[in-house]
């Protein structure tokens, strides 16, 4: 059996693609190039970083659907507070690659200054909000952000994004009760790829269904196939209208399987099950979407390769412009500890 | 209490399934106990005879029913409003009344606010003001427990504010991946401080927040000792059995103030005090009592003037202690006082016999 | 002073559509010690959230209504239940300008009351401000009069910086002065010399200013001149000042109720070696709170009073 025999097929109402295919035809295949461009990025940056050229870098290979179609789902006002593996929201989402690409060097030309670690960027021209590598203190602060909408009477909602792991953390019991409590416009969005570094879910909760935990704080919750790139973008897309329309917060969970390490620093063979990897290839996002619009004729073969190749110079080129550009300017250390720089012994 | 500890610390695992009718007299003097010295108390704060006083009223019967169905080797994990279970615990009236004035007979040795104690011996564990910490705590004493193959469960109280809490969702989280012998004894009393119960968390019940970590949890009627009893045993039996934890949401209404320095009046109504005073669960037990003829209004009067001479007698000695002395605030910050703490402490004693500083 | 601090929030929310107070039993109940009193009723329930019981998402959501421009000014009960909200302070607010390239200011303020003398024990008497100075991208305000609470708070609430603000509850009742109207505004950064000697320089702040210049005025009679020094804010620091007064005095002593080690005093005894040493006549002396946990029946014994300062500033004067 090769593996693409393998390959669970995306589900779908024919019916709903049938209706409005043009809309479909260019929401997929949008997405399909975004995520075969976030698969050539992972692979050309861990590349990278086993040379040493990055330092850091976290994959979020087998995770594409999600971001791909949470974003294609979103209008420019709502607002993303990521989790660790979202960045592609904010690409396309409109933050342009070279830039990320900058972050992910420490470049001057990173709009942080290089003060991060890669793969942690800021992109406030997409309301993608800066994150820290503190598990779960975005979700309280989507919570508050989707209050202020409301507050202000301003469209647009707020989806916040974690891991599996991250339902165990202060933030996400925080969080989620508040937003039950004030009926915040914010969309829950748990990516349960099964594993926090080397922790099974089974054994990060007692439940079963992180959707489930919803329901203690009297939200709606649903688990949905987080690798399937139409249901994702029907699901976010249809409980964000419900939002909009004031129904209250909601979460979704995504079931995920993680494809590469936890990180640059991580070797899951000490952890992981040697059949996991096949297993998640059975749902791999990419080749089920791929295999999809192949079966349906949004895509052809001809078609399919030069997408391939115009991800790949747009990566090349990205990474040359980065690589050629300086590191930040010493004297940035010291901006924007404060708005200004204060009085006293501070910045001398 | 010492028909208290005799009547619930009996042999272990030989906890009666149902509360005998036998049983039900001491357990209401043991709240009745509590409801007199949770007045006396008030009232000695108000006179500035304590600094501070936290009361339970409302909350007797869910607390000495809950704790009657433990045993003595079960450990306990109190917030500060368990009188009630500190009393079955066994802990003598006299030595909390020590606590409340923190003088040289109180085993805090005068550092803890009034409602703030613990007695190893009677394996209640003692409190500190941030509330949930003594959830997580609880969760990792019963593993510990398990470990070392112990048959007893640790039981966590805390009130209906505390679910918002981290310690609740680490602790219930953690107890439910490792099926922990925990039992999560919430009060609803309705309110924390001015936040009513239905502003503390959408969720319908408390209980129903269990769910989320994978375990049953449980409603029952604070105010009946017998709903109270059945629940706690059970879940204390599932404890033993390996079958994991229970949070059990007792709801029960706080009848007085938060603390002394509270005013109800300024955010709830007198209608919905009164609508609760009449489910008083100390004279719902009475009437029960009465009913079976356990008890007479004349014997009944005895049970109360008996809580009071306890109280009293227990109160002049408290205030008879001396106070604590001053040399030993240097001590239990570790084993053993560094050198800093040792310089620090001759520093103060030279500044106390210069008469710079007083007690 | 509550009332001062109370005014400062009222004025605040008049002018400024934007700030809004959350935290618990700020609402209804007007807060514990009555700083909210009479904000919900003015401003509804919405600019007044009376929260659950979760200081982790007080803040956190704070953080996220500063992201989109609202100034939450959020109350934690005591300070000594901070620490649920330490991550979201030390990991997100004082890091979120720096760690975005400034595209995401998180201009939260934080007011909390502080500080033993109100027989609270363990849990209602800490004073942690040496945590929270040592944060890069936090401000730390502390006044210690009604005048400064007032215009310390609305700089703090209009800054555009975070500012932890620590309120001084021993006092909140017990010192009362002149409070202006209006928009009035104590720029944050600036000591006071609340008393001007020449002697000893005492620096002092919060709740220990009381007991400092009663000790100042114990020892006038002495015919030691001592200099007292309102720090007002530890960060930023009115460094300037603190080396001004030493220089003219050649003695300091440090007063504040934490803690000794790596208290806030280490920081100021630290910058003197440094940048004043030349100036120095005598050991500078720290009088603090003790080394251990705040105990509850002896904290007047903890507590520096005026007794225990004024014996370190006269050993001080008289040190050769
Ligand atoms: C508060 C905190 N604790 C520990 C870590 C270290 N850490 C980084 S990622 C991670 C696992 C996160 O798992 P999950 O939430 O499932 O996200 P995933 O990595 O699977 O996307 C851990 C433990 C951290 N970043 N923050
Ligand atoms: C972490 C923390 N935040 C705030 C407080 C202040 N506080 C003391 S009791 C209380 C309300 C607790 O309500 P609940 O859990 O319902 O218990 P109850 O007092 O009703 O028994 C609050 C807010 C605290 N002690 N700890
Ligand atoms: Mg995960
Ligand atoms: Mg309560």
């Amino acid at each position: 059996m090769s593996p693409d025999d393998a390959l669970v097929p995306l589900t779908y109402d024919p019916t709903e693609l049938d209706r409005s295919l043009a809309g479909w035809r260019r929401t997929l295949l949008d997405g399909y190039r975004w995520m075969l461009l976030a698969r050539a990025l992972d692979r050309r940056m861990l590349g990278l970083q086993r040379q040493g050229r990055v330092g850091f870098y976290g994959a979020a290979t087998g995770q594409e659907a999600v971001s791909v179609g949470a974003a294609l789902a979103l209008t420019p006002d709502d607002w993303v507070f990521p989790g660790l593996r979202e960045q592609l929201i904010a690409l396309v989402r409109g933050h342009p690659l070279p830039t990320y690409v900058h972050h992910l060097f420490a470049t001057d030309l990173d709009p942080a200054r290089g003060r991060q670690m890669p793969c942690h960027p800021t992109a406030r021209d997409v309301r993608y909000v800066s994150m820290s590598s503190v598990i779960g203190t975005q979700i309280t602060q989507g919570v508050g952000l989707a209050y202020a909408l409301k507050a202000k009477r301003q469209p647009g909602a707020v989806l916040a994004f974690f891991g599996d792991g991250a339902t165990s953390a202060n933030d996400f019991h925080a969080g989620l009760n508040l937003a039950g409590v004030w009926r915040t416009p914010v969309l829950f969005c748990c990516t349960n790829n099964q594993w926090a570094i080397s922790q099974p879910v089974e054994r990060q909760t007692g439940v079963r269904e992180l959707a489930q935990k919803a329901a203690a704080y009297g939200l709606p919750g649903r688990r949905v196939d987080g690798t399937d790139l139409i249901a994702v973008y029907r699901e976010v897309r249809d409980a964000l209208a419900r939002i909009r329309s004031g129904a209250g917060p909601e979460m979704l969970e995504f079931l995920l399987y993680r494809m590469t390490a936890h990180s640059s620093s991580d070797d899951p063979t000490r952890y992981q099950a040697a059949d996991w990897m096949s297993r998640a290839a059975a749902r791999d996002p990419v080749p089920r979407v791929e295999r999809f619009l192949l079966d349906t004729g949004l895509l052809t073969e001809e078609a399919r390769g030069r997408l391939a190749e115009e991800v790949d110079r747009e990566v090349r080129a990205a990474v040359a412009e980065a690589e050629a550009a300086p590191p930040p300017d010493p004297a940035s250390l010291f901006q924007d500890v404060f708005a200004s720089a204060s009085p006293g012994s501070f910045g001398r | 209490m010492a028909d208290a500890t005799t009547s619930s610390g009996a042999a272990s695992s030989s906890i009666p399934a149902d509360l005998a009718a036998e049983t039900l007299p001491s357990l209401y003097r043991t709240m009745v106990l509590a409801r007199v010295m949770d007045e006396r108390c008030l009232s000695l704060q108000r006179q500035g005879r304590i600094g501070f006083y936290v009361p339970l009223q409302g909350q007797e019967a869910a607390q000495v029913a809950c704790a009657w169905a433990l045993d003595a080797a079960d450990w306990v994990f109190p917030a500060y409003r368990e009188l009630g279970v500190a009393l079955v615990r066994g802990v003598p009236v006299k030595l909390l009344l020590d606590q409340f004035i923190g003088n040289s007979g109180d085993e805090m040795k005068g550092r803890q606010m009034p409602n703030h104690y613990g007695y190893r011996r009677f394996k209640f564990v003692t409190a500190s003001s941030p509330v949930g910490t003594q959830i997580s705590h609880a969760v990792g004493t019963a593993m510990a427990a398990r470990r070392r193959g112990d048959a007893i469960c640790t039981i966590a109280f805390f009130g209906d504010g505390t679910t918002s809490s981290n310690d609740f969702h680490a602790g219930l989280n953690f107890a439910g991946v490792y099926r922990a012998p925990t039992l999560f004894f919430c009060q609803n009393n309705q309110w924390a401080i001015s936040l009513p119960r239905e502003r503390q968390t959408a969720s319908e019940t408390l209980a129903m927040k269990a769910s989320a970590y994978g375990f049953p949890g449980v409603v029952v009627d604070g105010t009946d000792v017998h709903a109270v009893y059945r629940v706690v045993r059970e879940a204390r039996r599932r404890a033993l059995a390996g079958e994991g934890p229970t949070l059990i949401e007792a709801q029960v209404y706080r009848l007085g103030p938060h603390s002394t320095s509270d005013d109800p009046r300024r955010y709830r109504s007198d209608a919905e005090l009164a609508q609760w005073k009449e489910r008083d669960p100390i004279a719902r037990l009475k009437h029960e009592l009465l009913t079976l003829g356990l008890v007479t209004e004349e014997s009944d009067q005895k049970v109360w003037e008996a809580a009071k001479e306890l109280v009293g007698a227990a109160l002049k000695e408290a205030e008879a202690t001396a106070p604590v002395d001053p040399r030993t605030m240097f001590d239990d910050v570790f084993a053993r006082p560094t050198p800093a703490l040792e310089e620090q402490r001759r520093a103060m004693d030279g500044l106390l016999k210069e008469g710079v500083v007083r007690p | 002073m509550v009332q001062a601090i109370n005014r400062a929030m009222f004025e605040a929310m008049r002018a400024d559509p934007n700030v809004l107070v959350l935290g618990e039993d700020v609402g209804v109940n007007g807060g514990v010690f009555r700083a909210t009193e009479g904000l919900q009723k003015e401003f509804g329930p919405d600019r007044v959230l009376d929260t659950p019981l979760s200081e982790t998402g007080i803040v956190g959501t704070a953080v996220g209504m500063a992201l989109y421009g609202l100034k939450p000014v959020a109350e934690i009960q005591f300070v000594d239940f901070i620490y649920p909200a330490f991550d979201q302070i030390v990991s997100e607010i004082a890091k979120f300008r720096y760690r975005s390239g400034g595209q995401y200011p998180c201009h939260v303020v934080i007011r909390s009351p502080y500080g033993g003398g109100i027989k609270g024990g363990l849990y209602h008497s800490q004073s942690p401000e040496a945590y929270f100075a040592h944060t890069a991208g936090l401000k730390v305000v502390i006044p210690s009069t009604p005048a400064d609470a007032k215009g310390l708070l609305l700089s703090a609430i209009f800054d555009d910086d975070p500012v932890l603000f620590l309120e001084p509850k021993r006092i909140y009742r017990a010192v009362t002065g002149e409070v202006p109207d209006g928009d009035h505004r104590v720029q944050i950064g600036q000591a006071a010399t609340v008393r001007p000697g020449s002697d000893v320089s005492v620096f002092a702040y919060g709740a220990m200013m009381p007991p400092a210049l009663q000790a100042a005025e114990t020892l006038a009679a002495e015919g030691i001149s001592a200099e007292v020094v309102d720090l007002r804010s530890l960060v930023p620091l009115d460094e300037a000042a603190v080396l001004a007064s030493v220089e003219k005095t050649g003695r300091a002593v440090i007063v504040h109720e934490a803690p000794r080690f790596c208290g806030f005093g280490a920081e100021l005894s630290a910058i003197l070696a440094e940048k004043a040493l030349y100036s120095l006549k005598a050991p500078v002396v720290r009088v603090t709170g003790y080394d251990t946990p705040f105990p509850y029946a002896l904290e007047s014994l903890y507590l520096p009073g005026a007794d225990r300062i004024a014996h370190a500033v006269r050993a001080t004067a008289r040190a050769a």
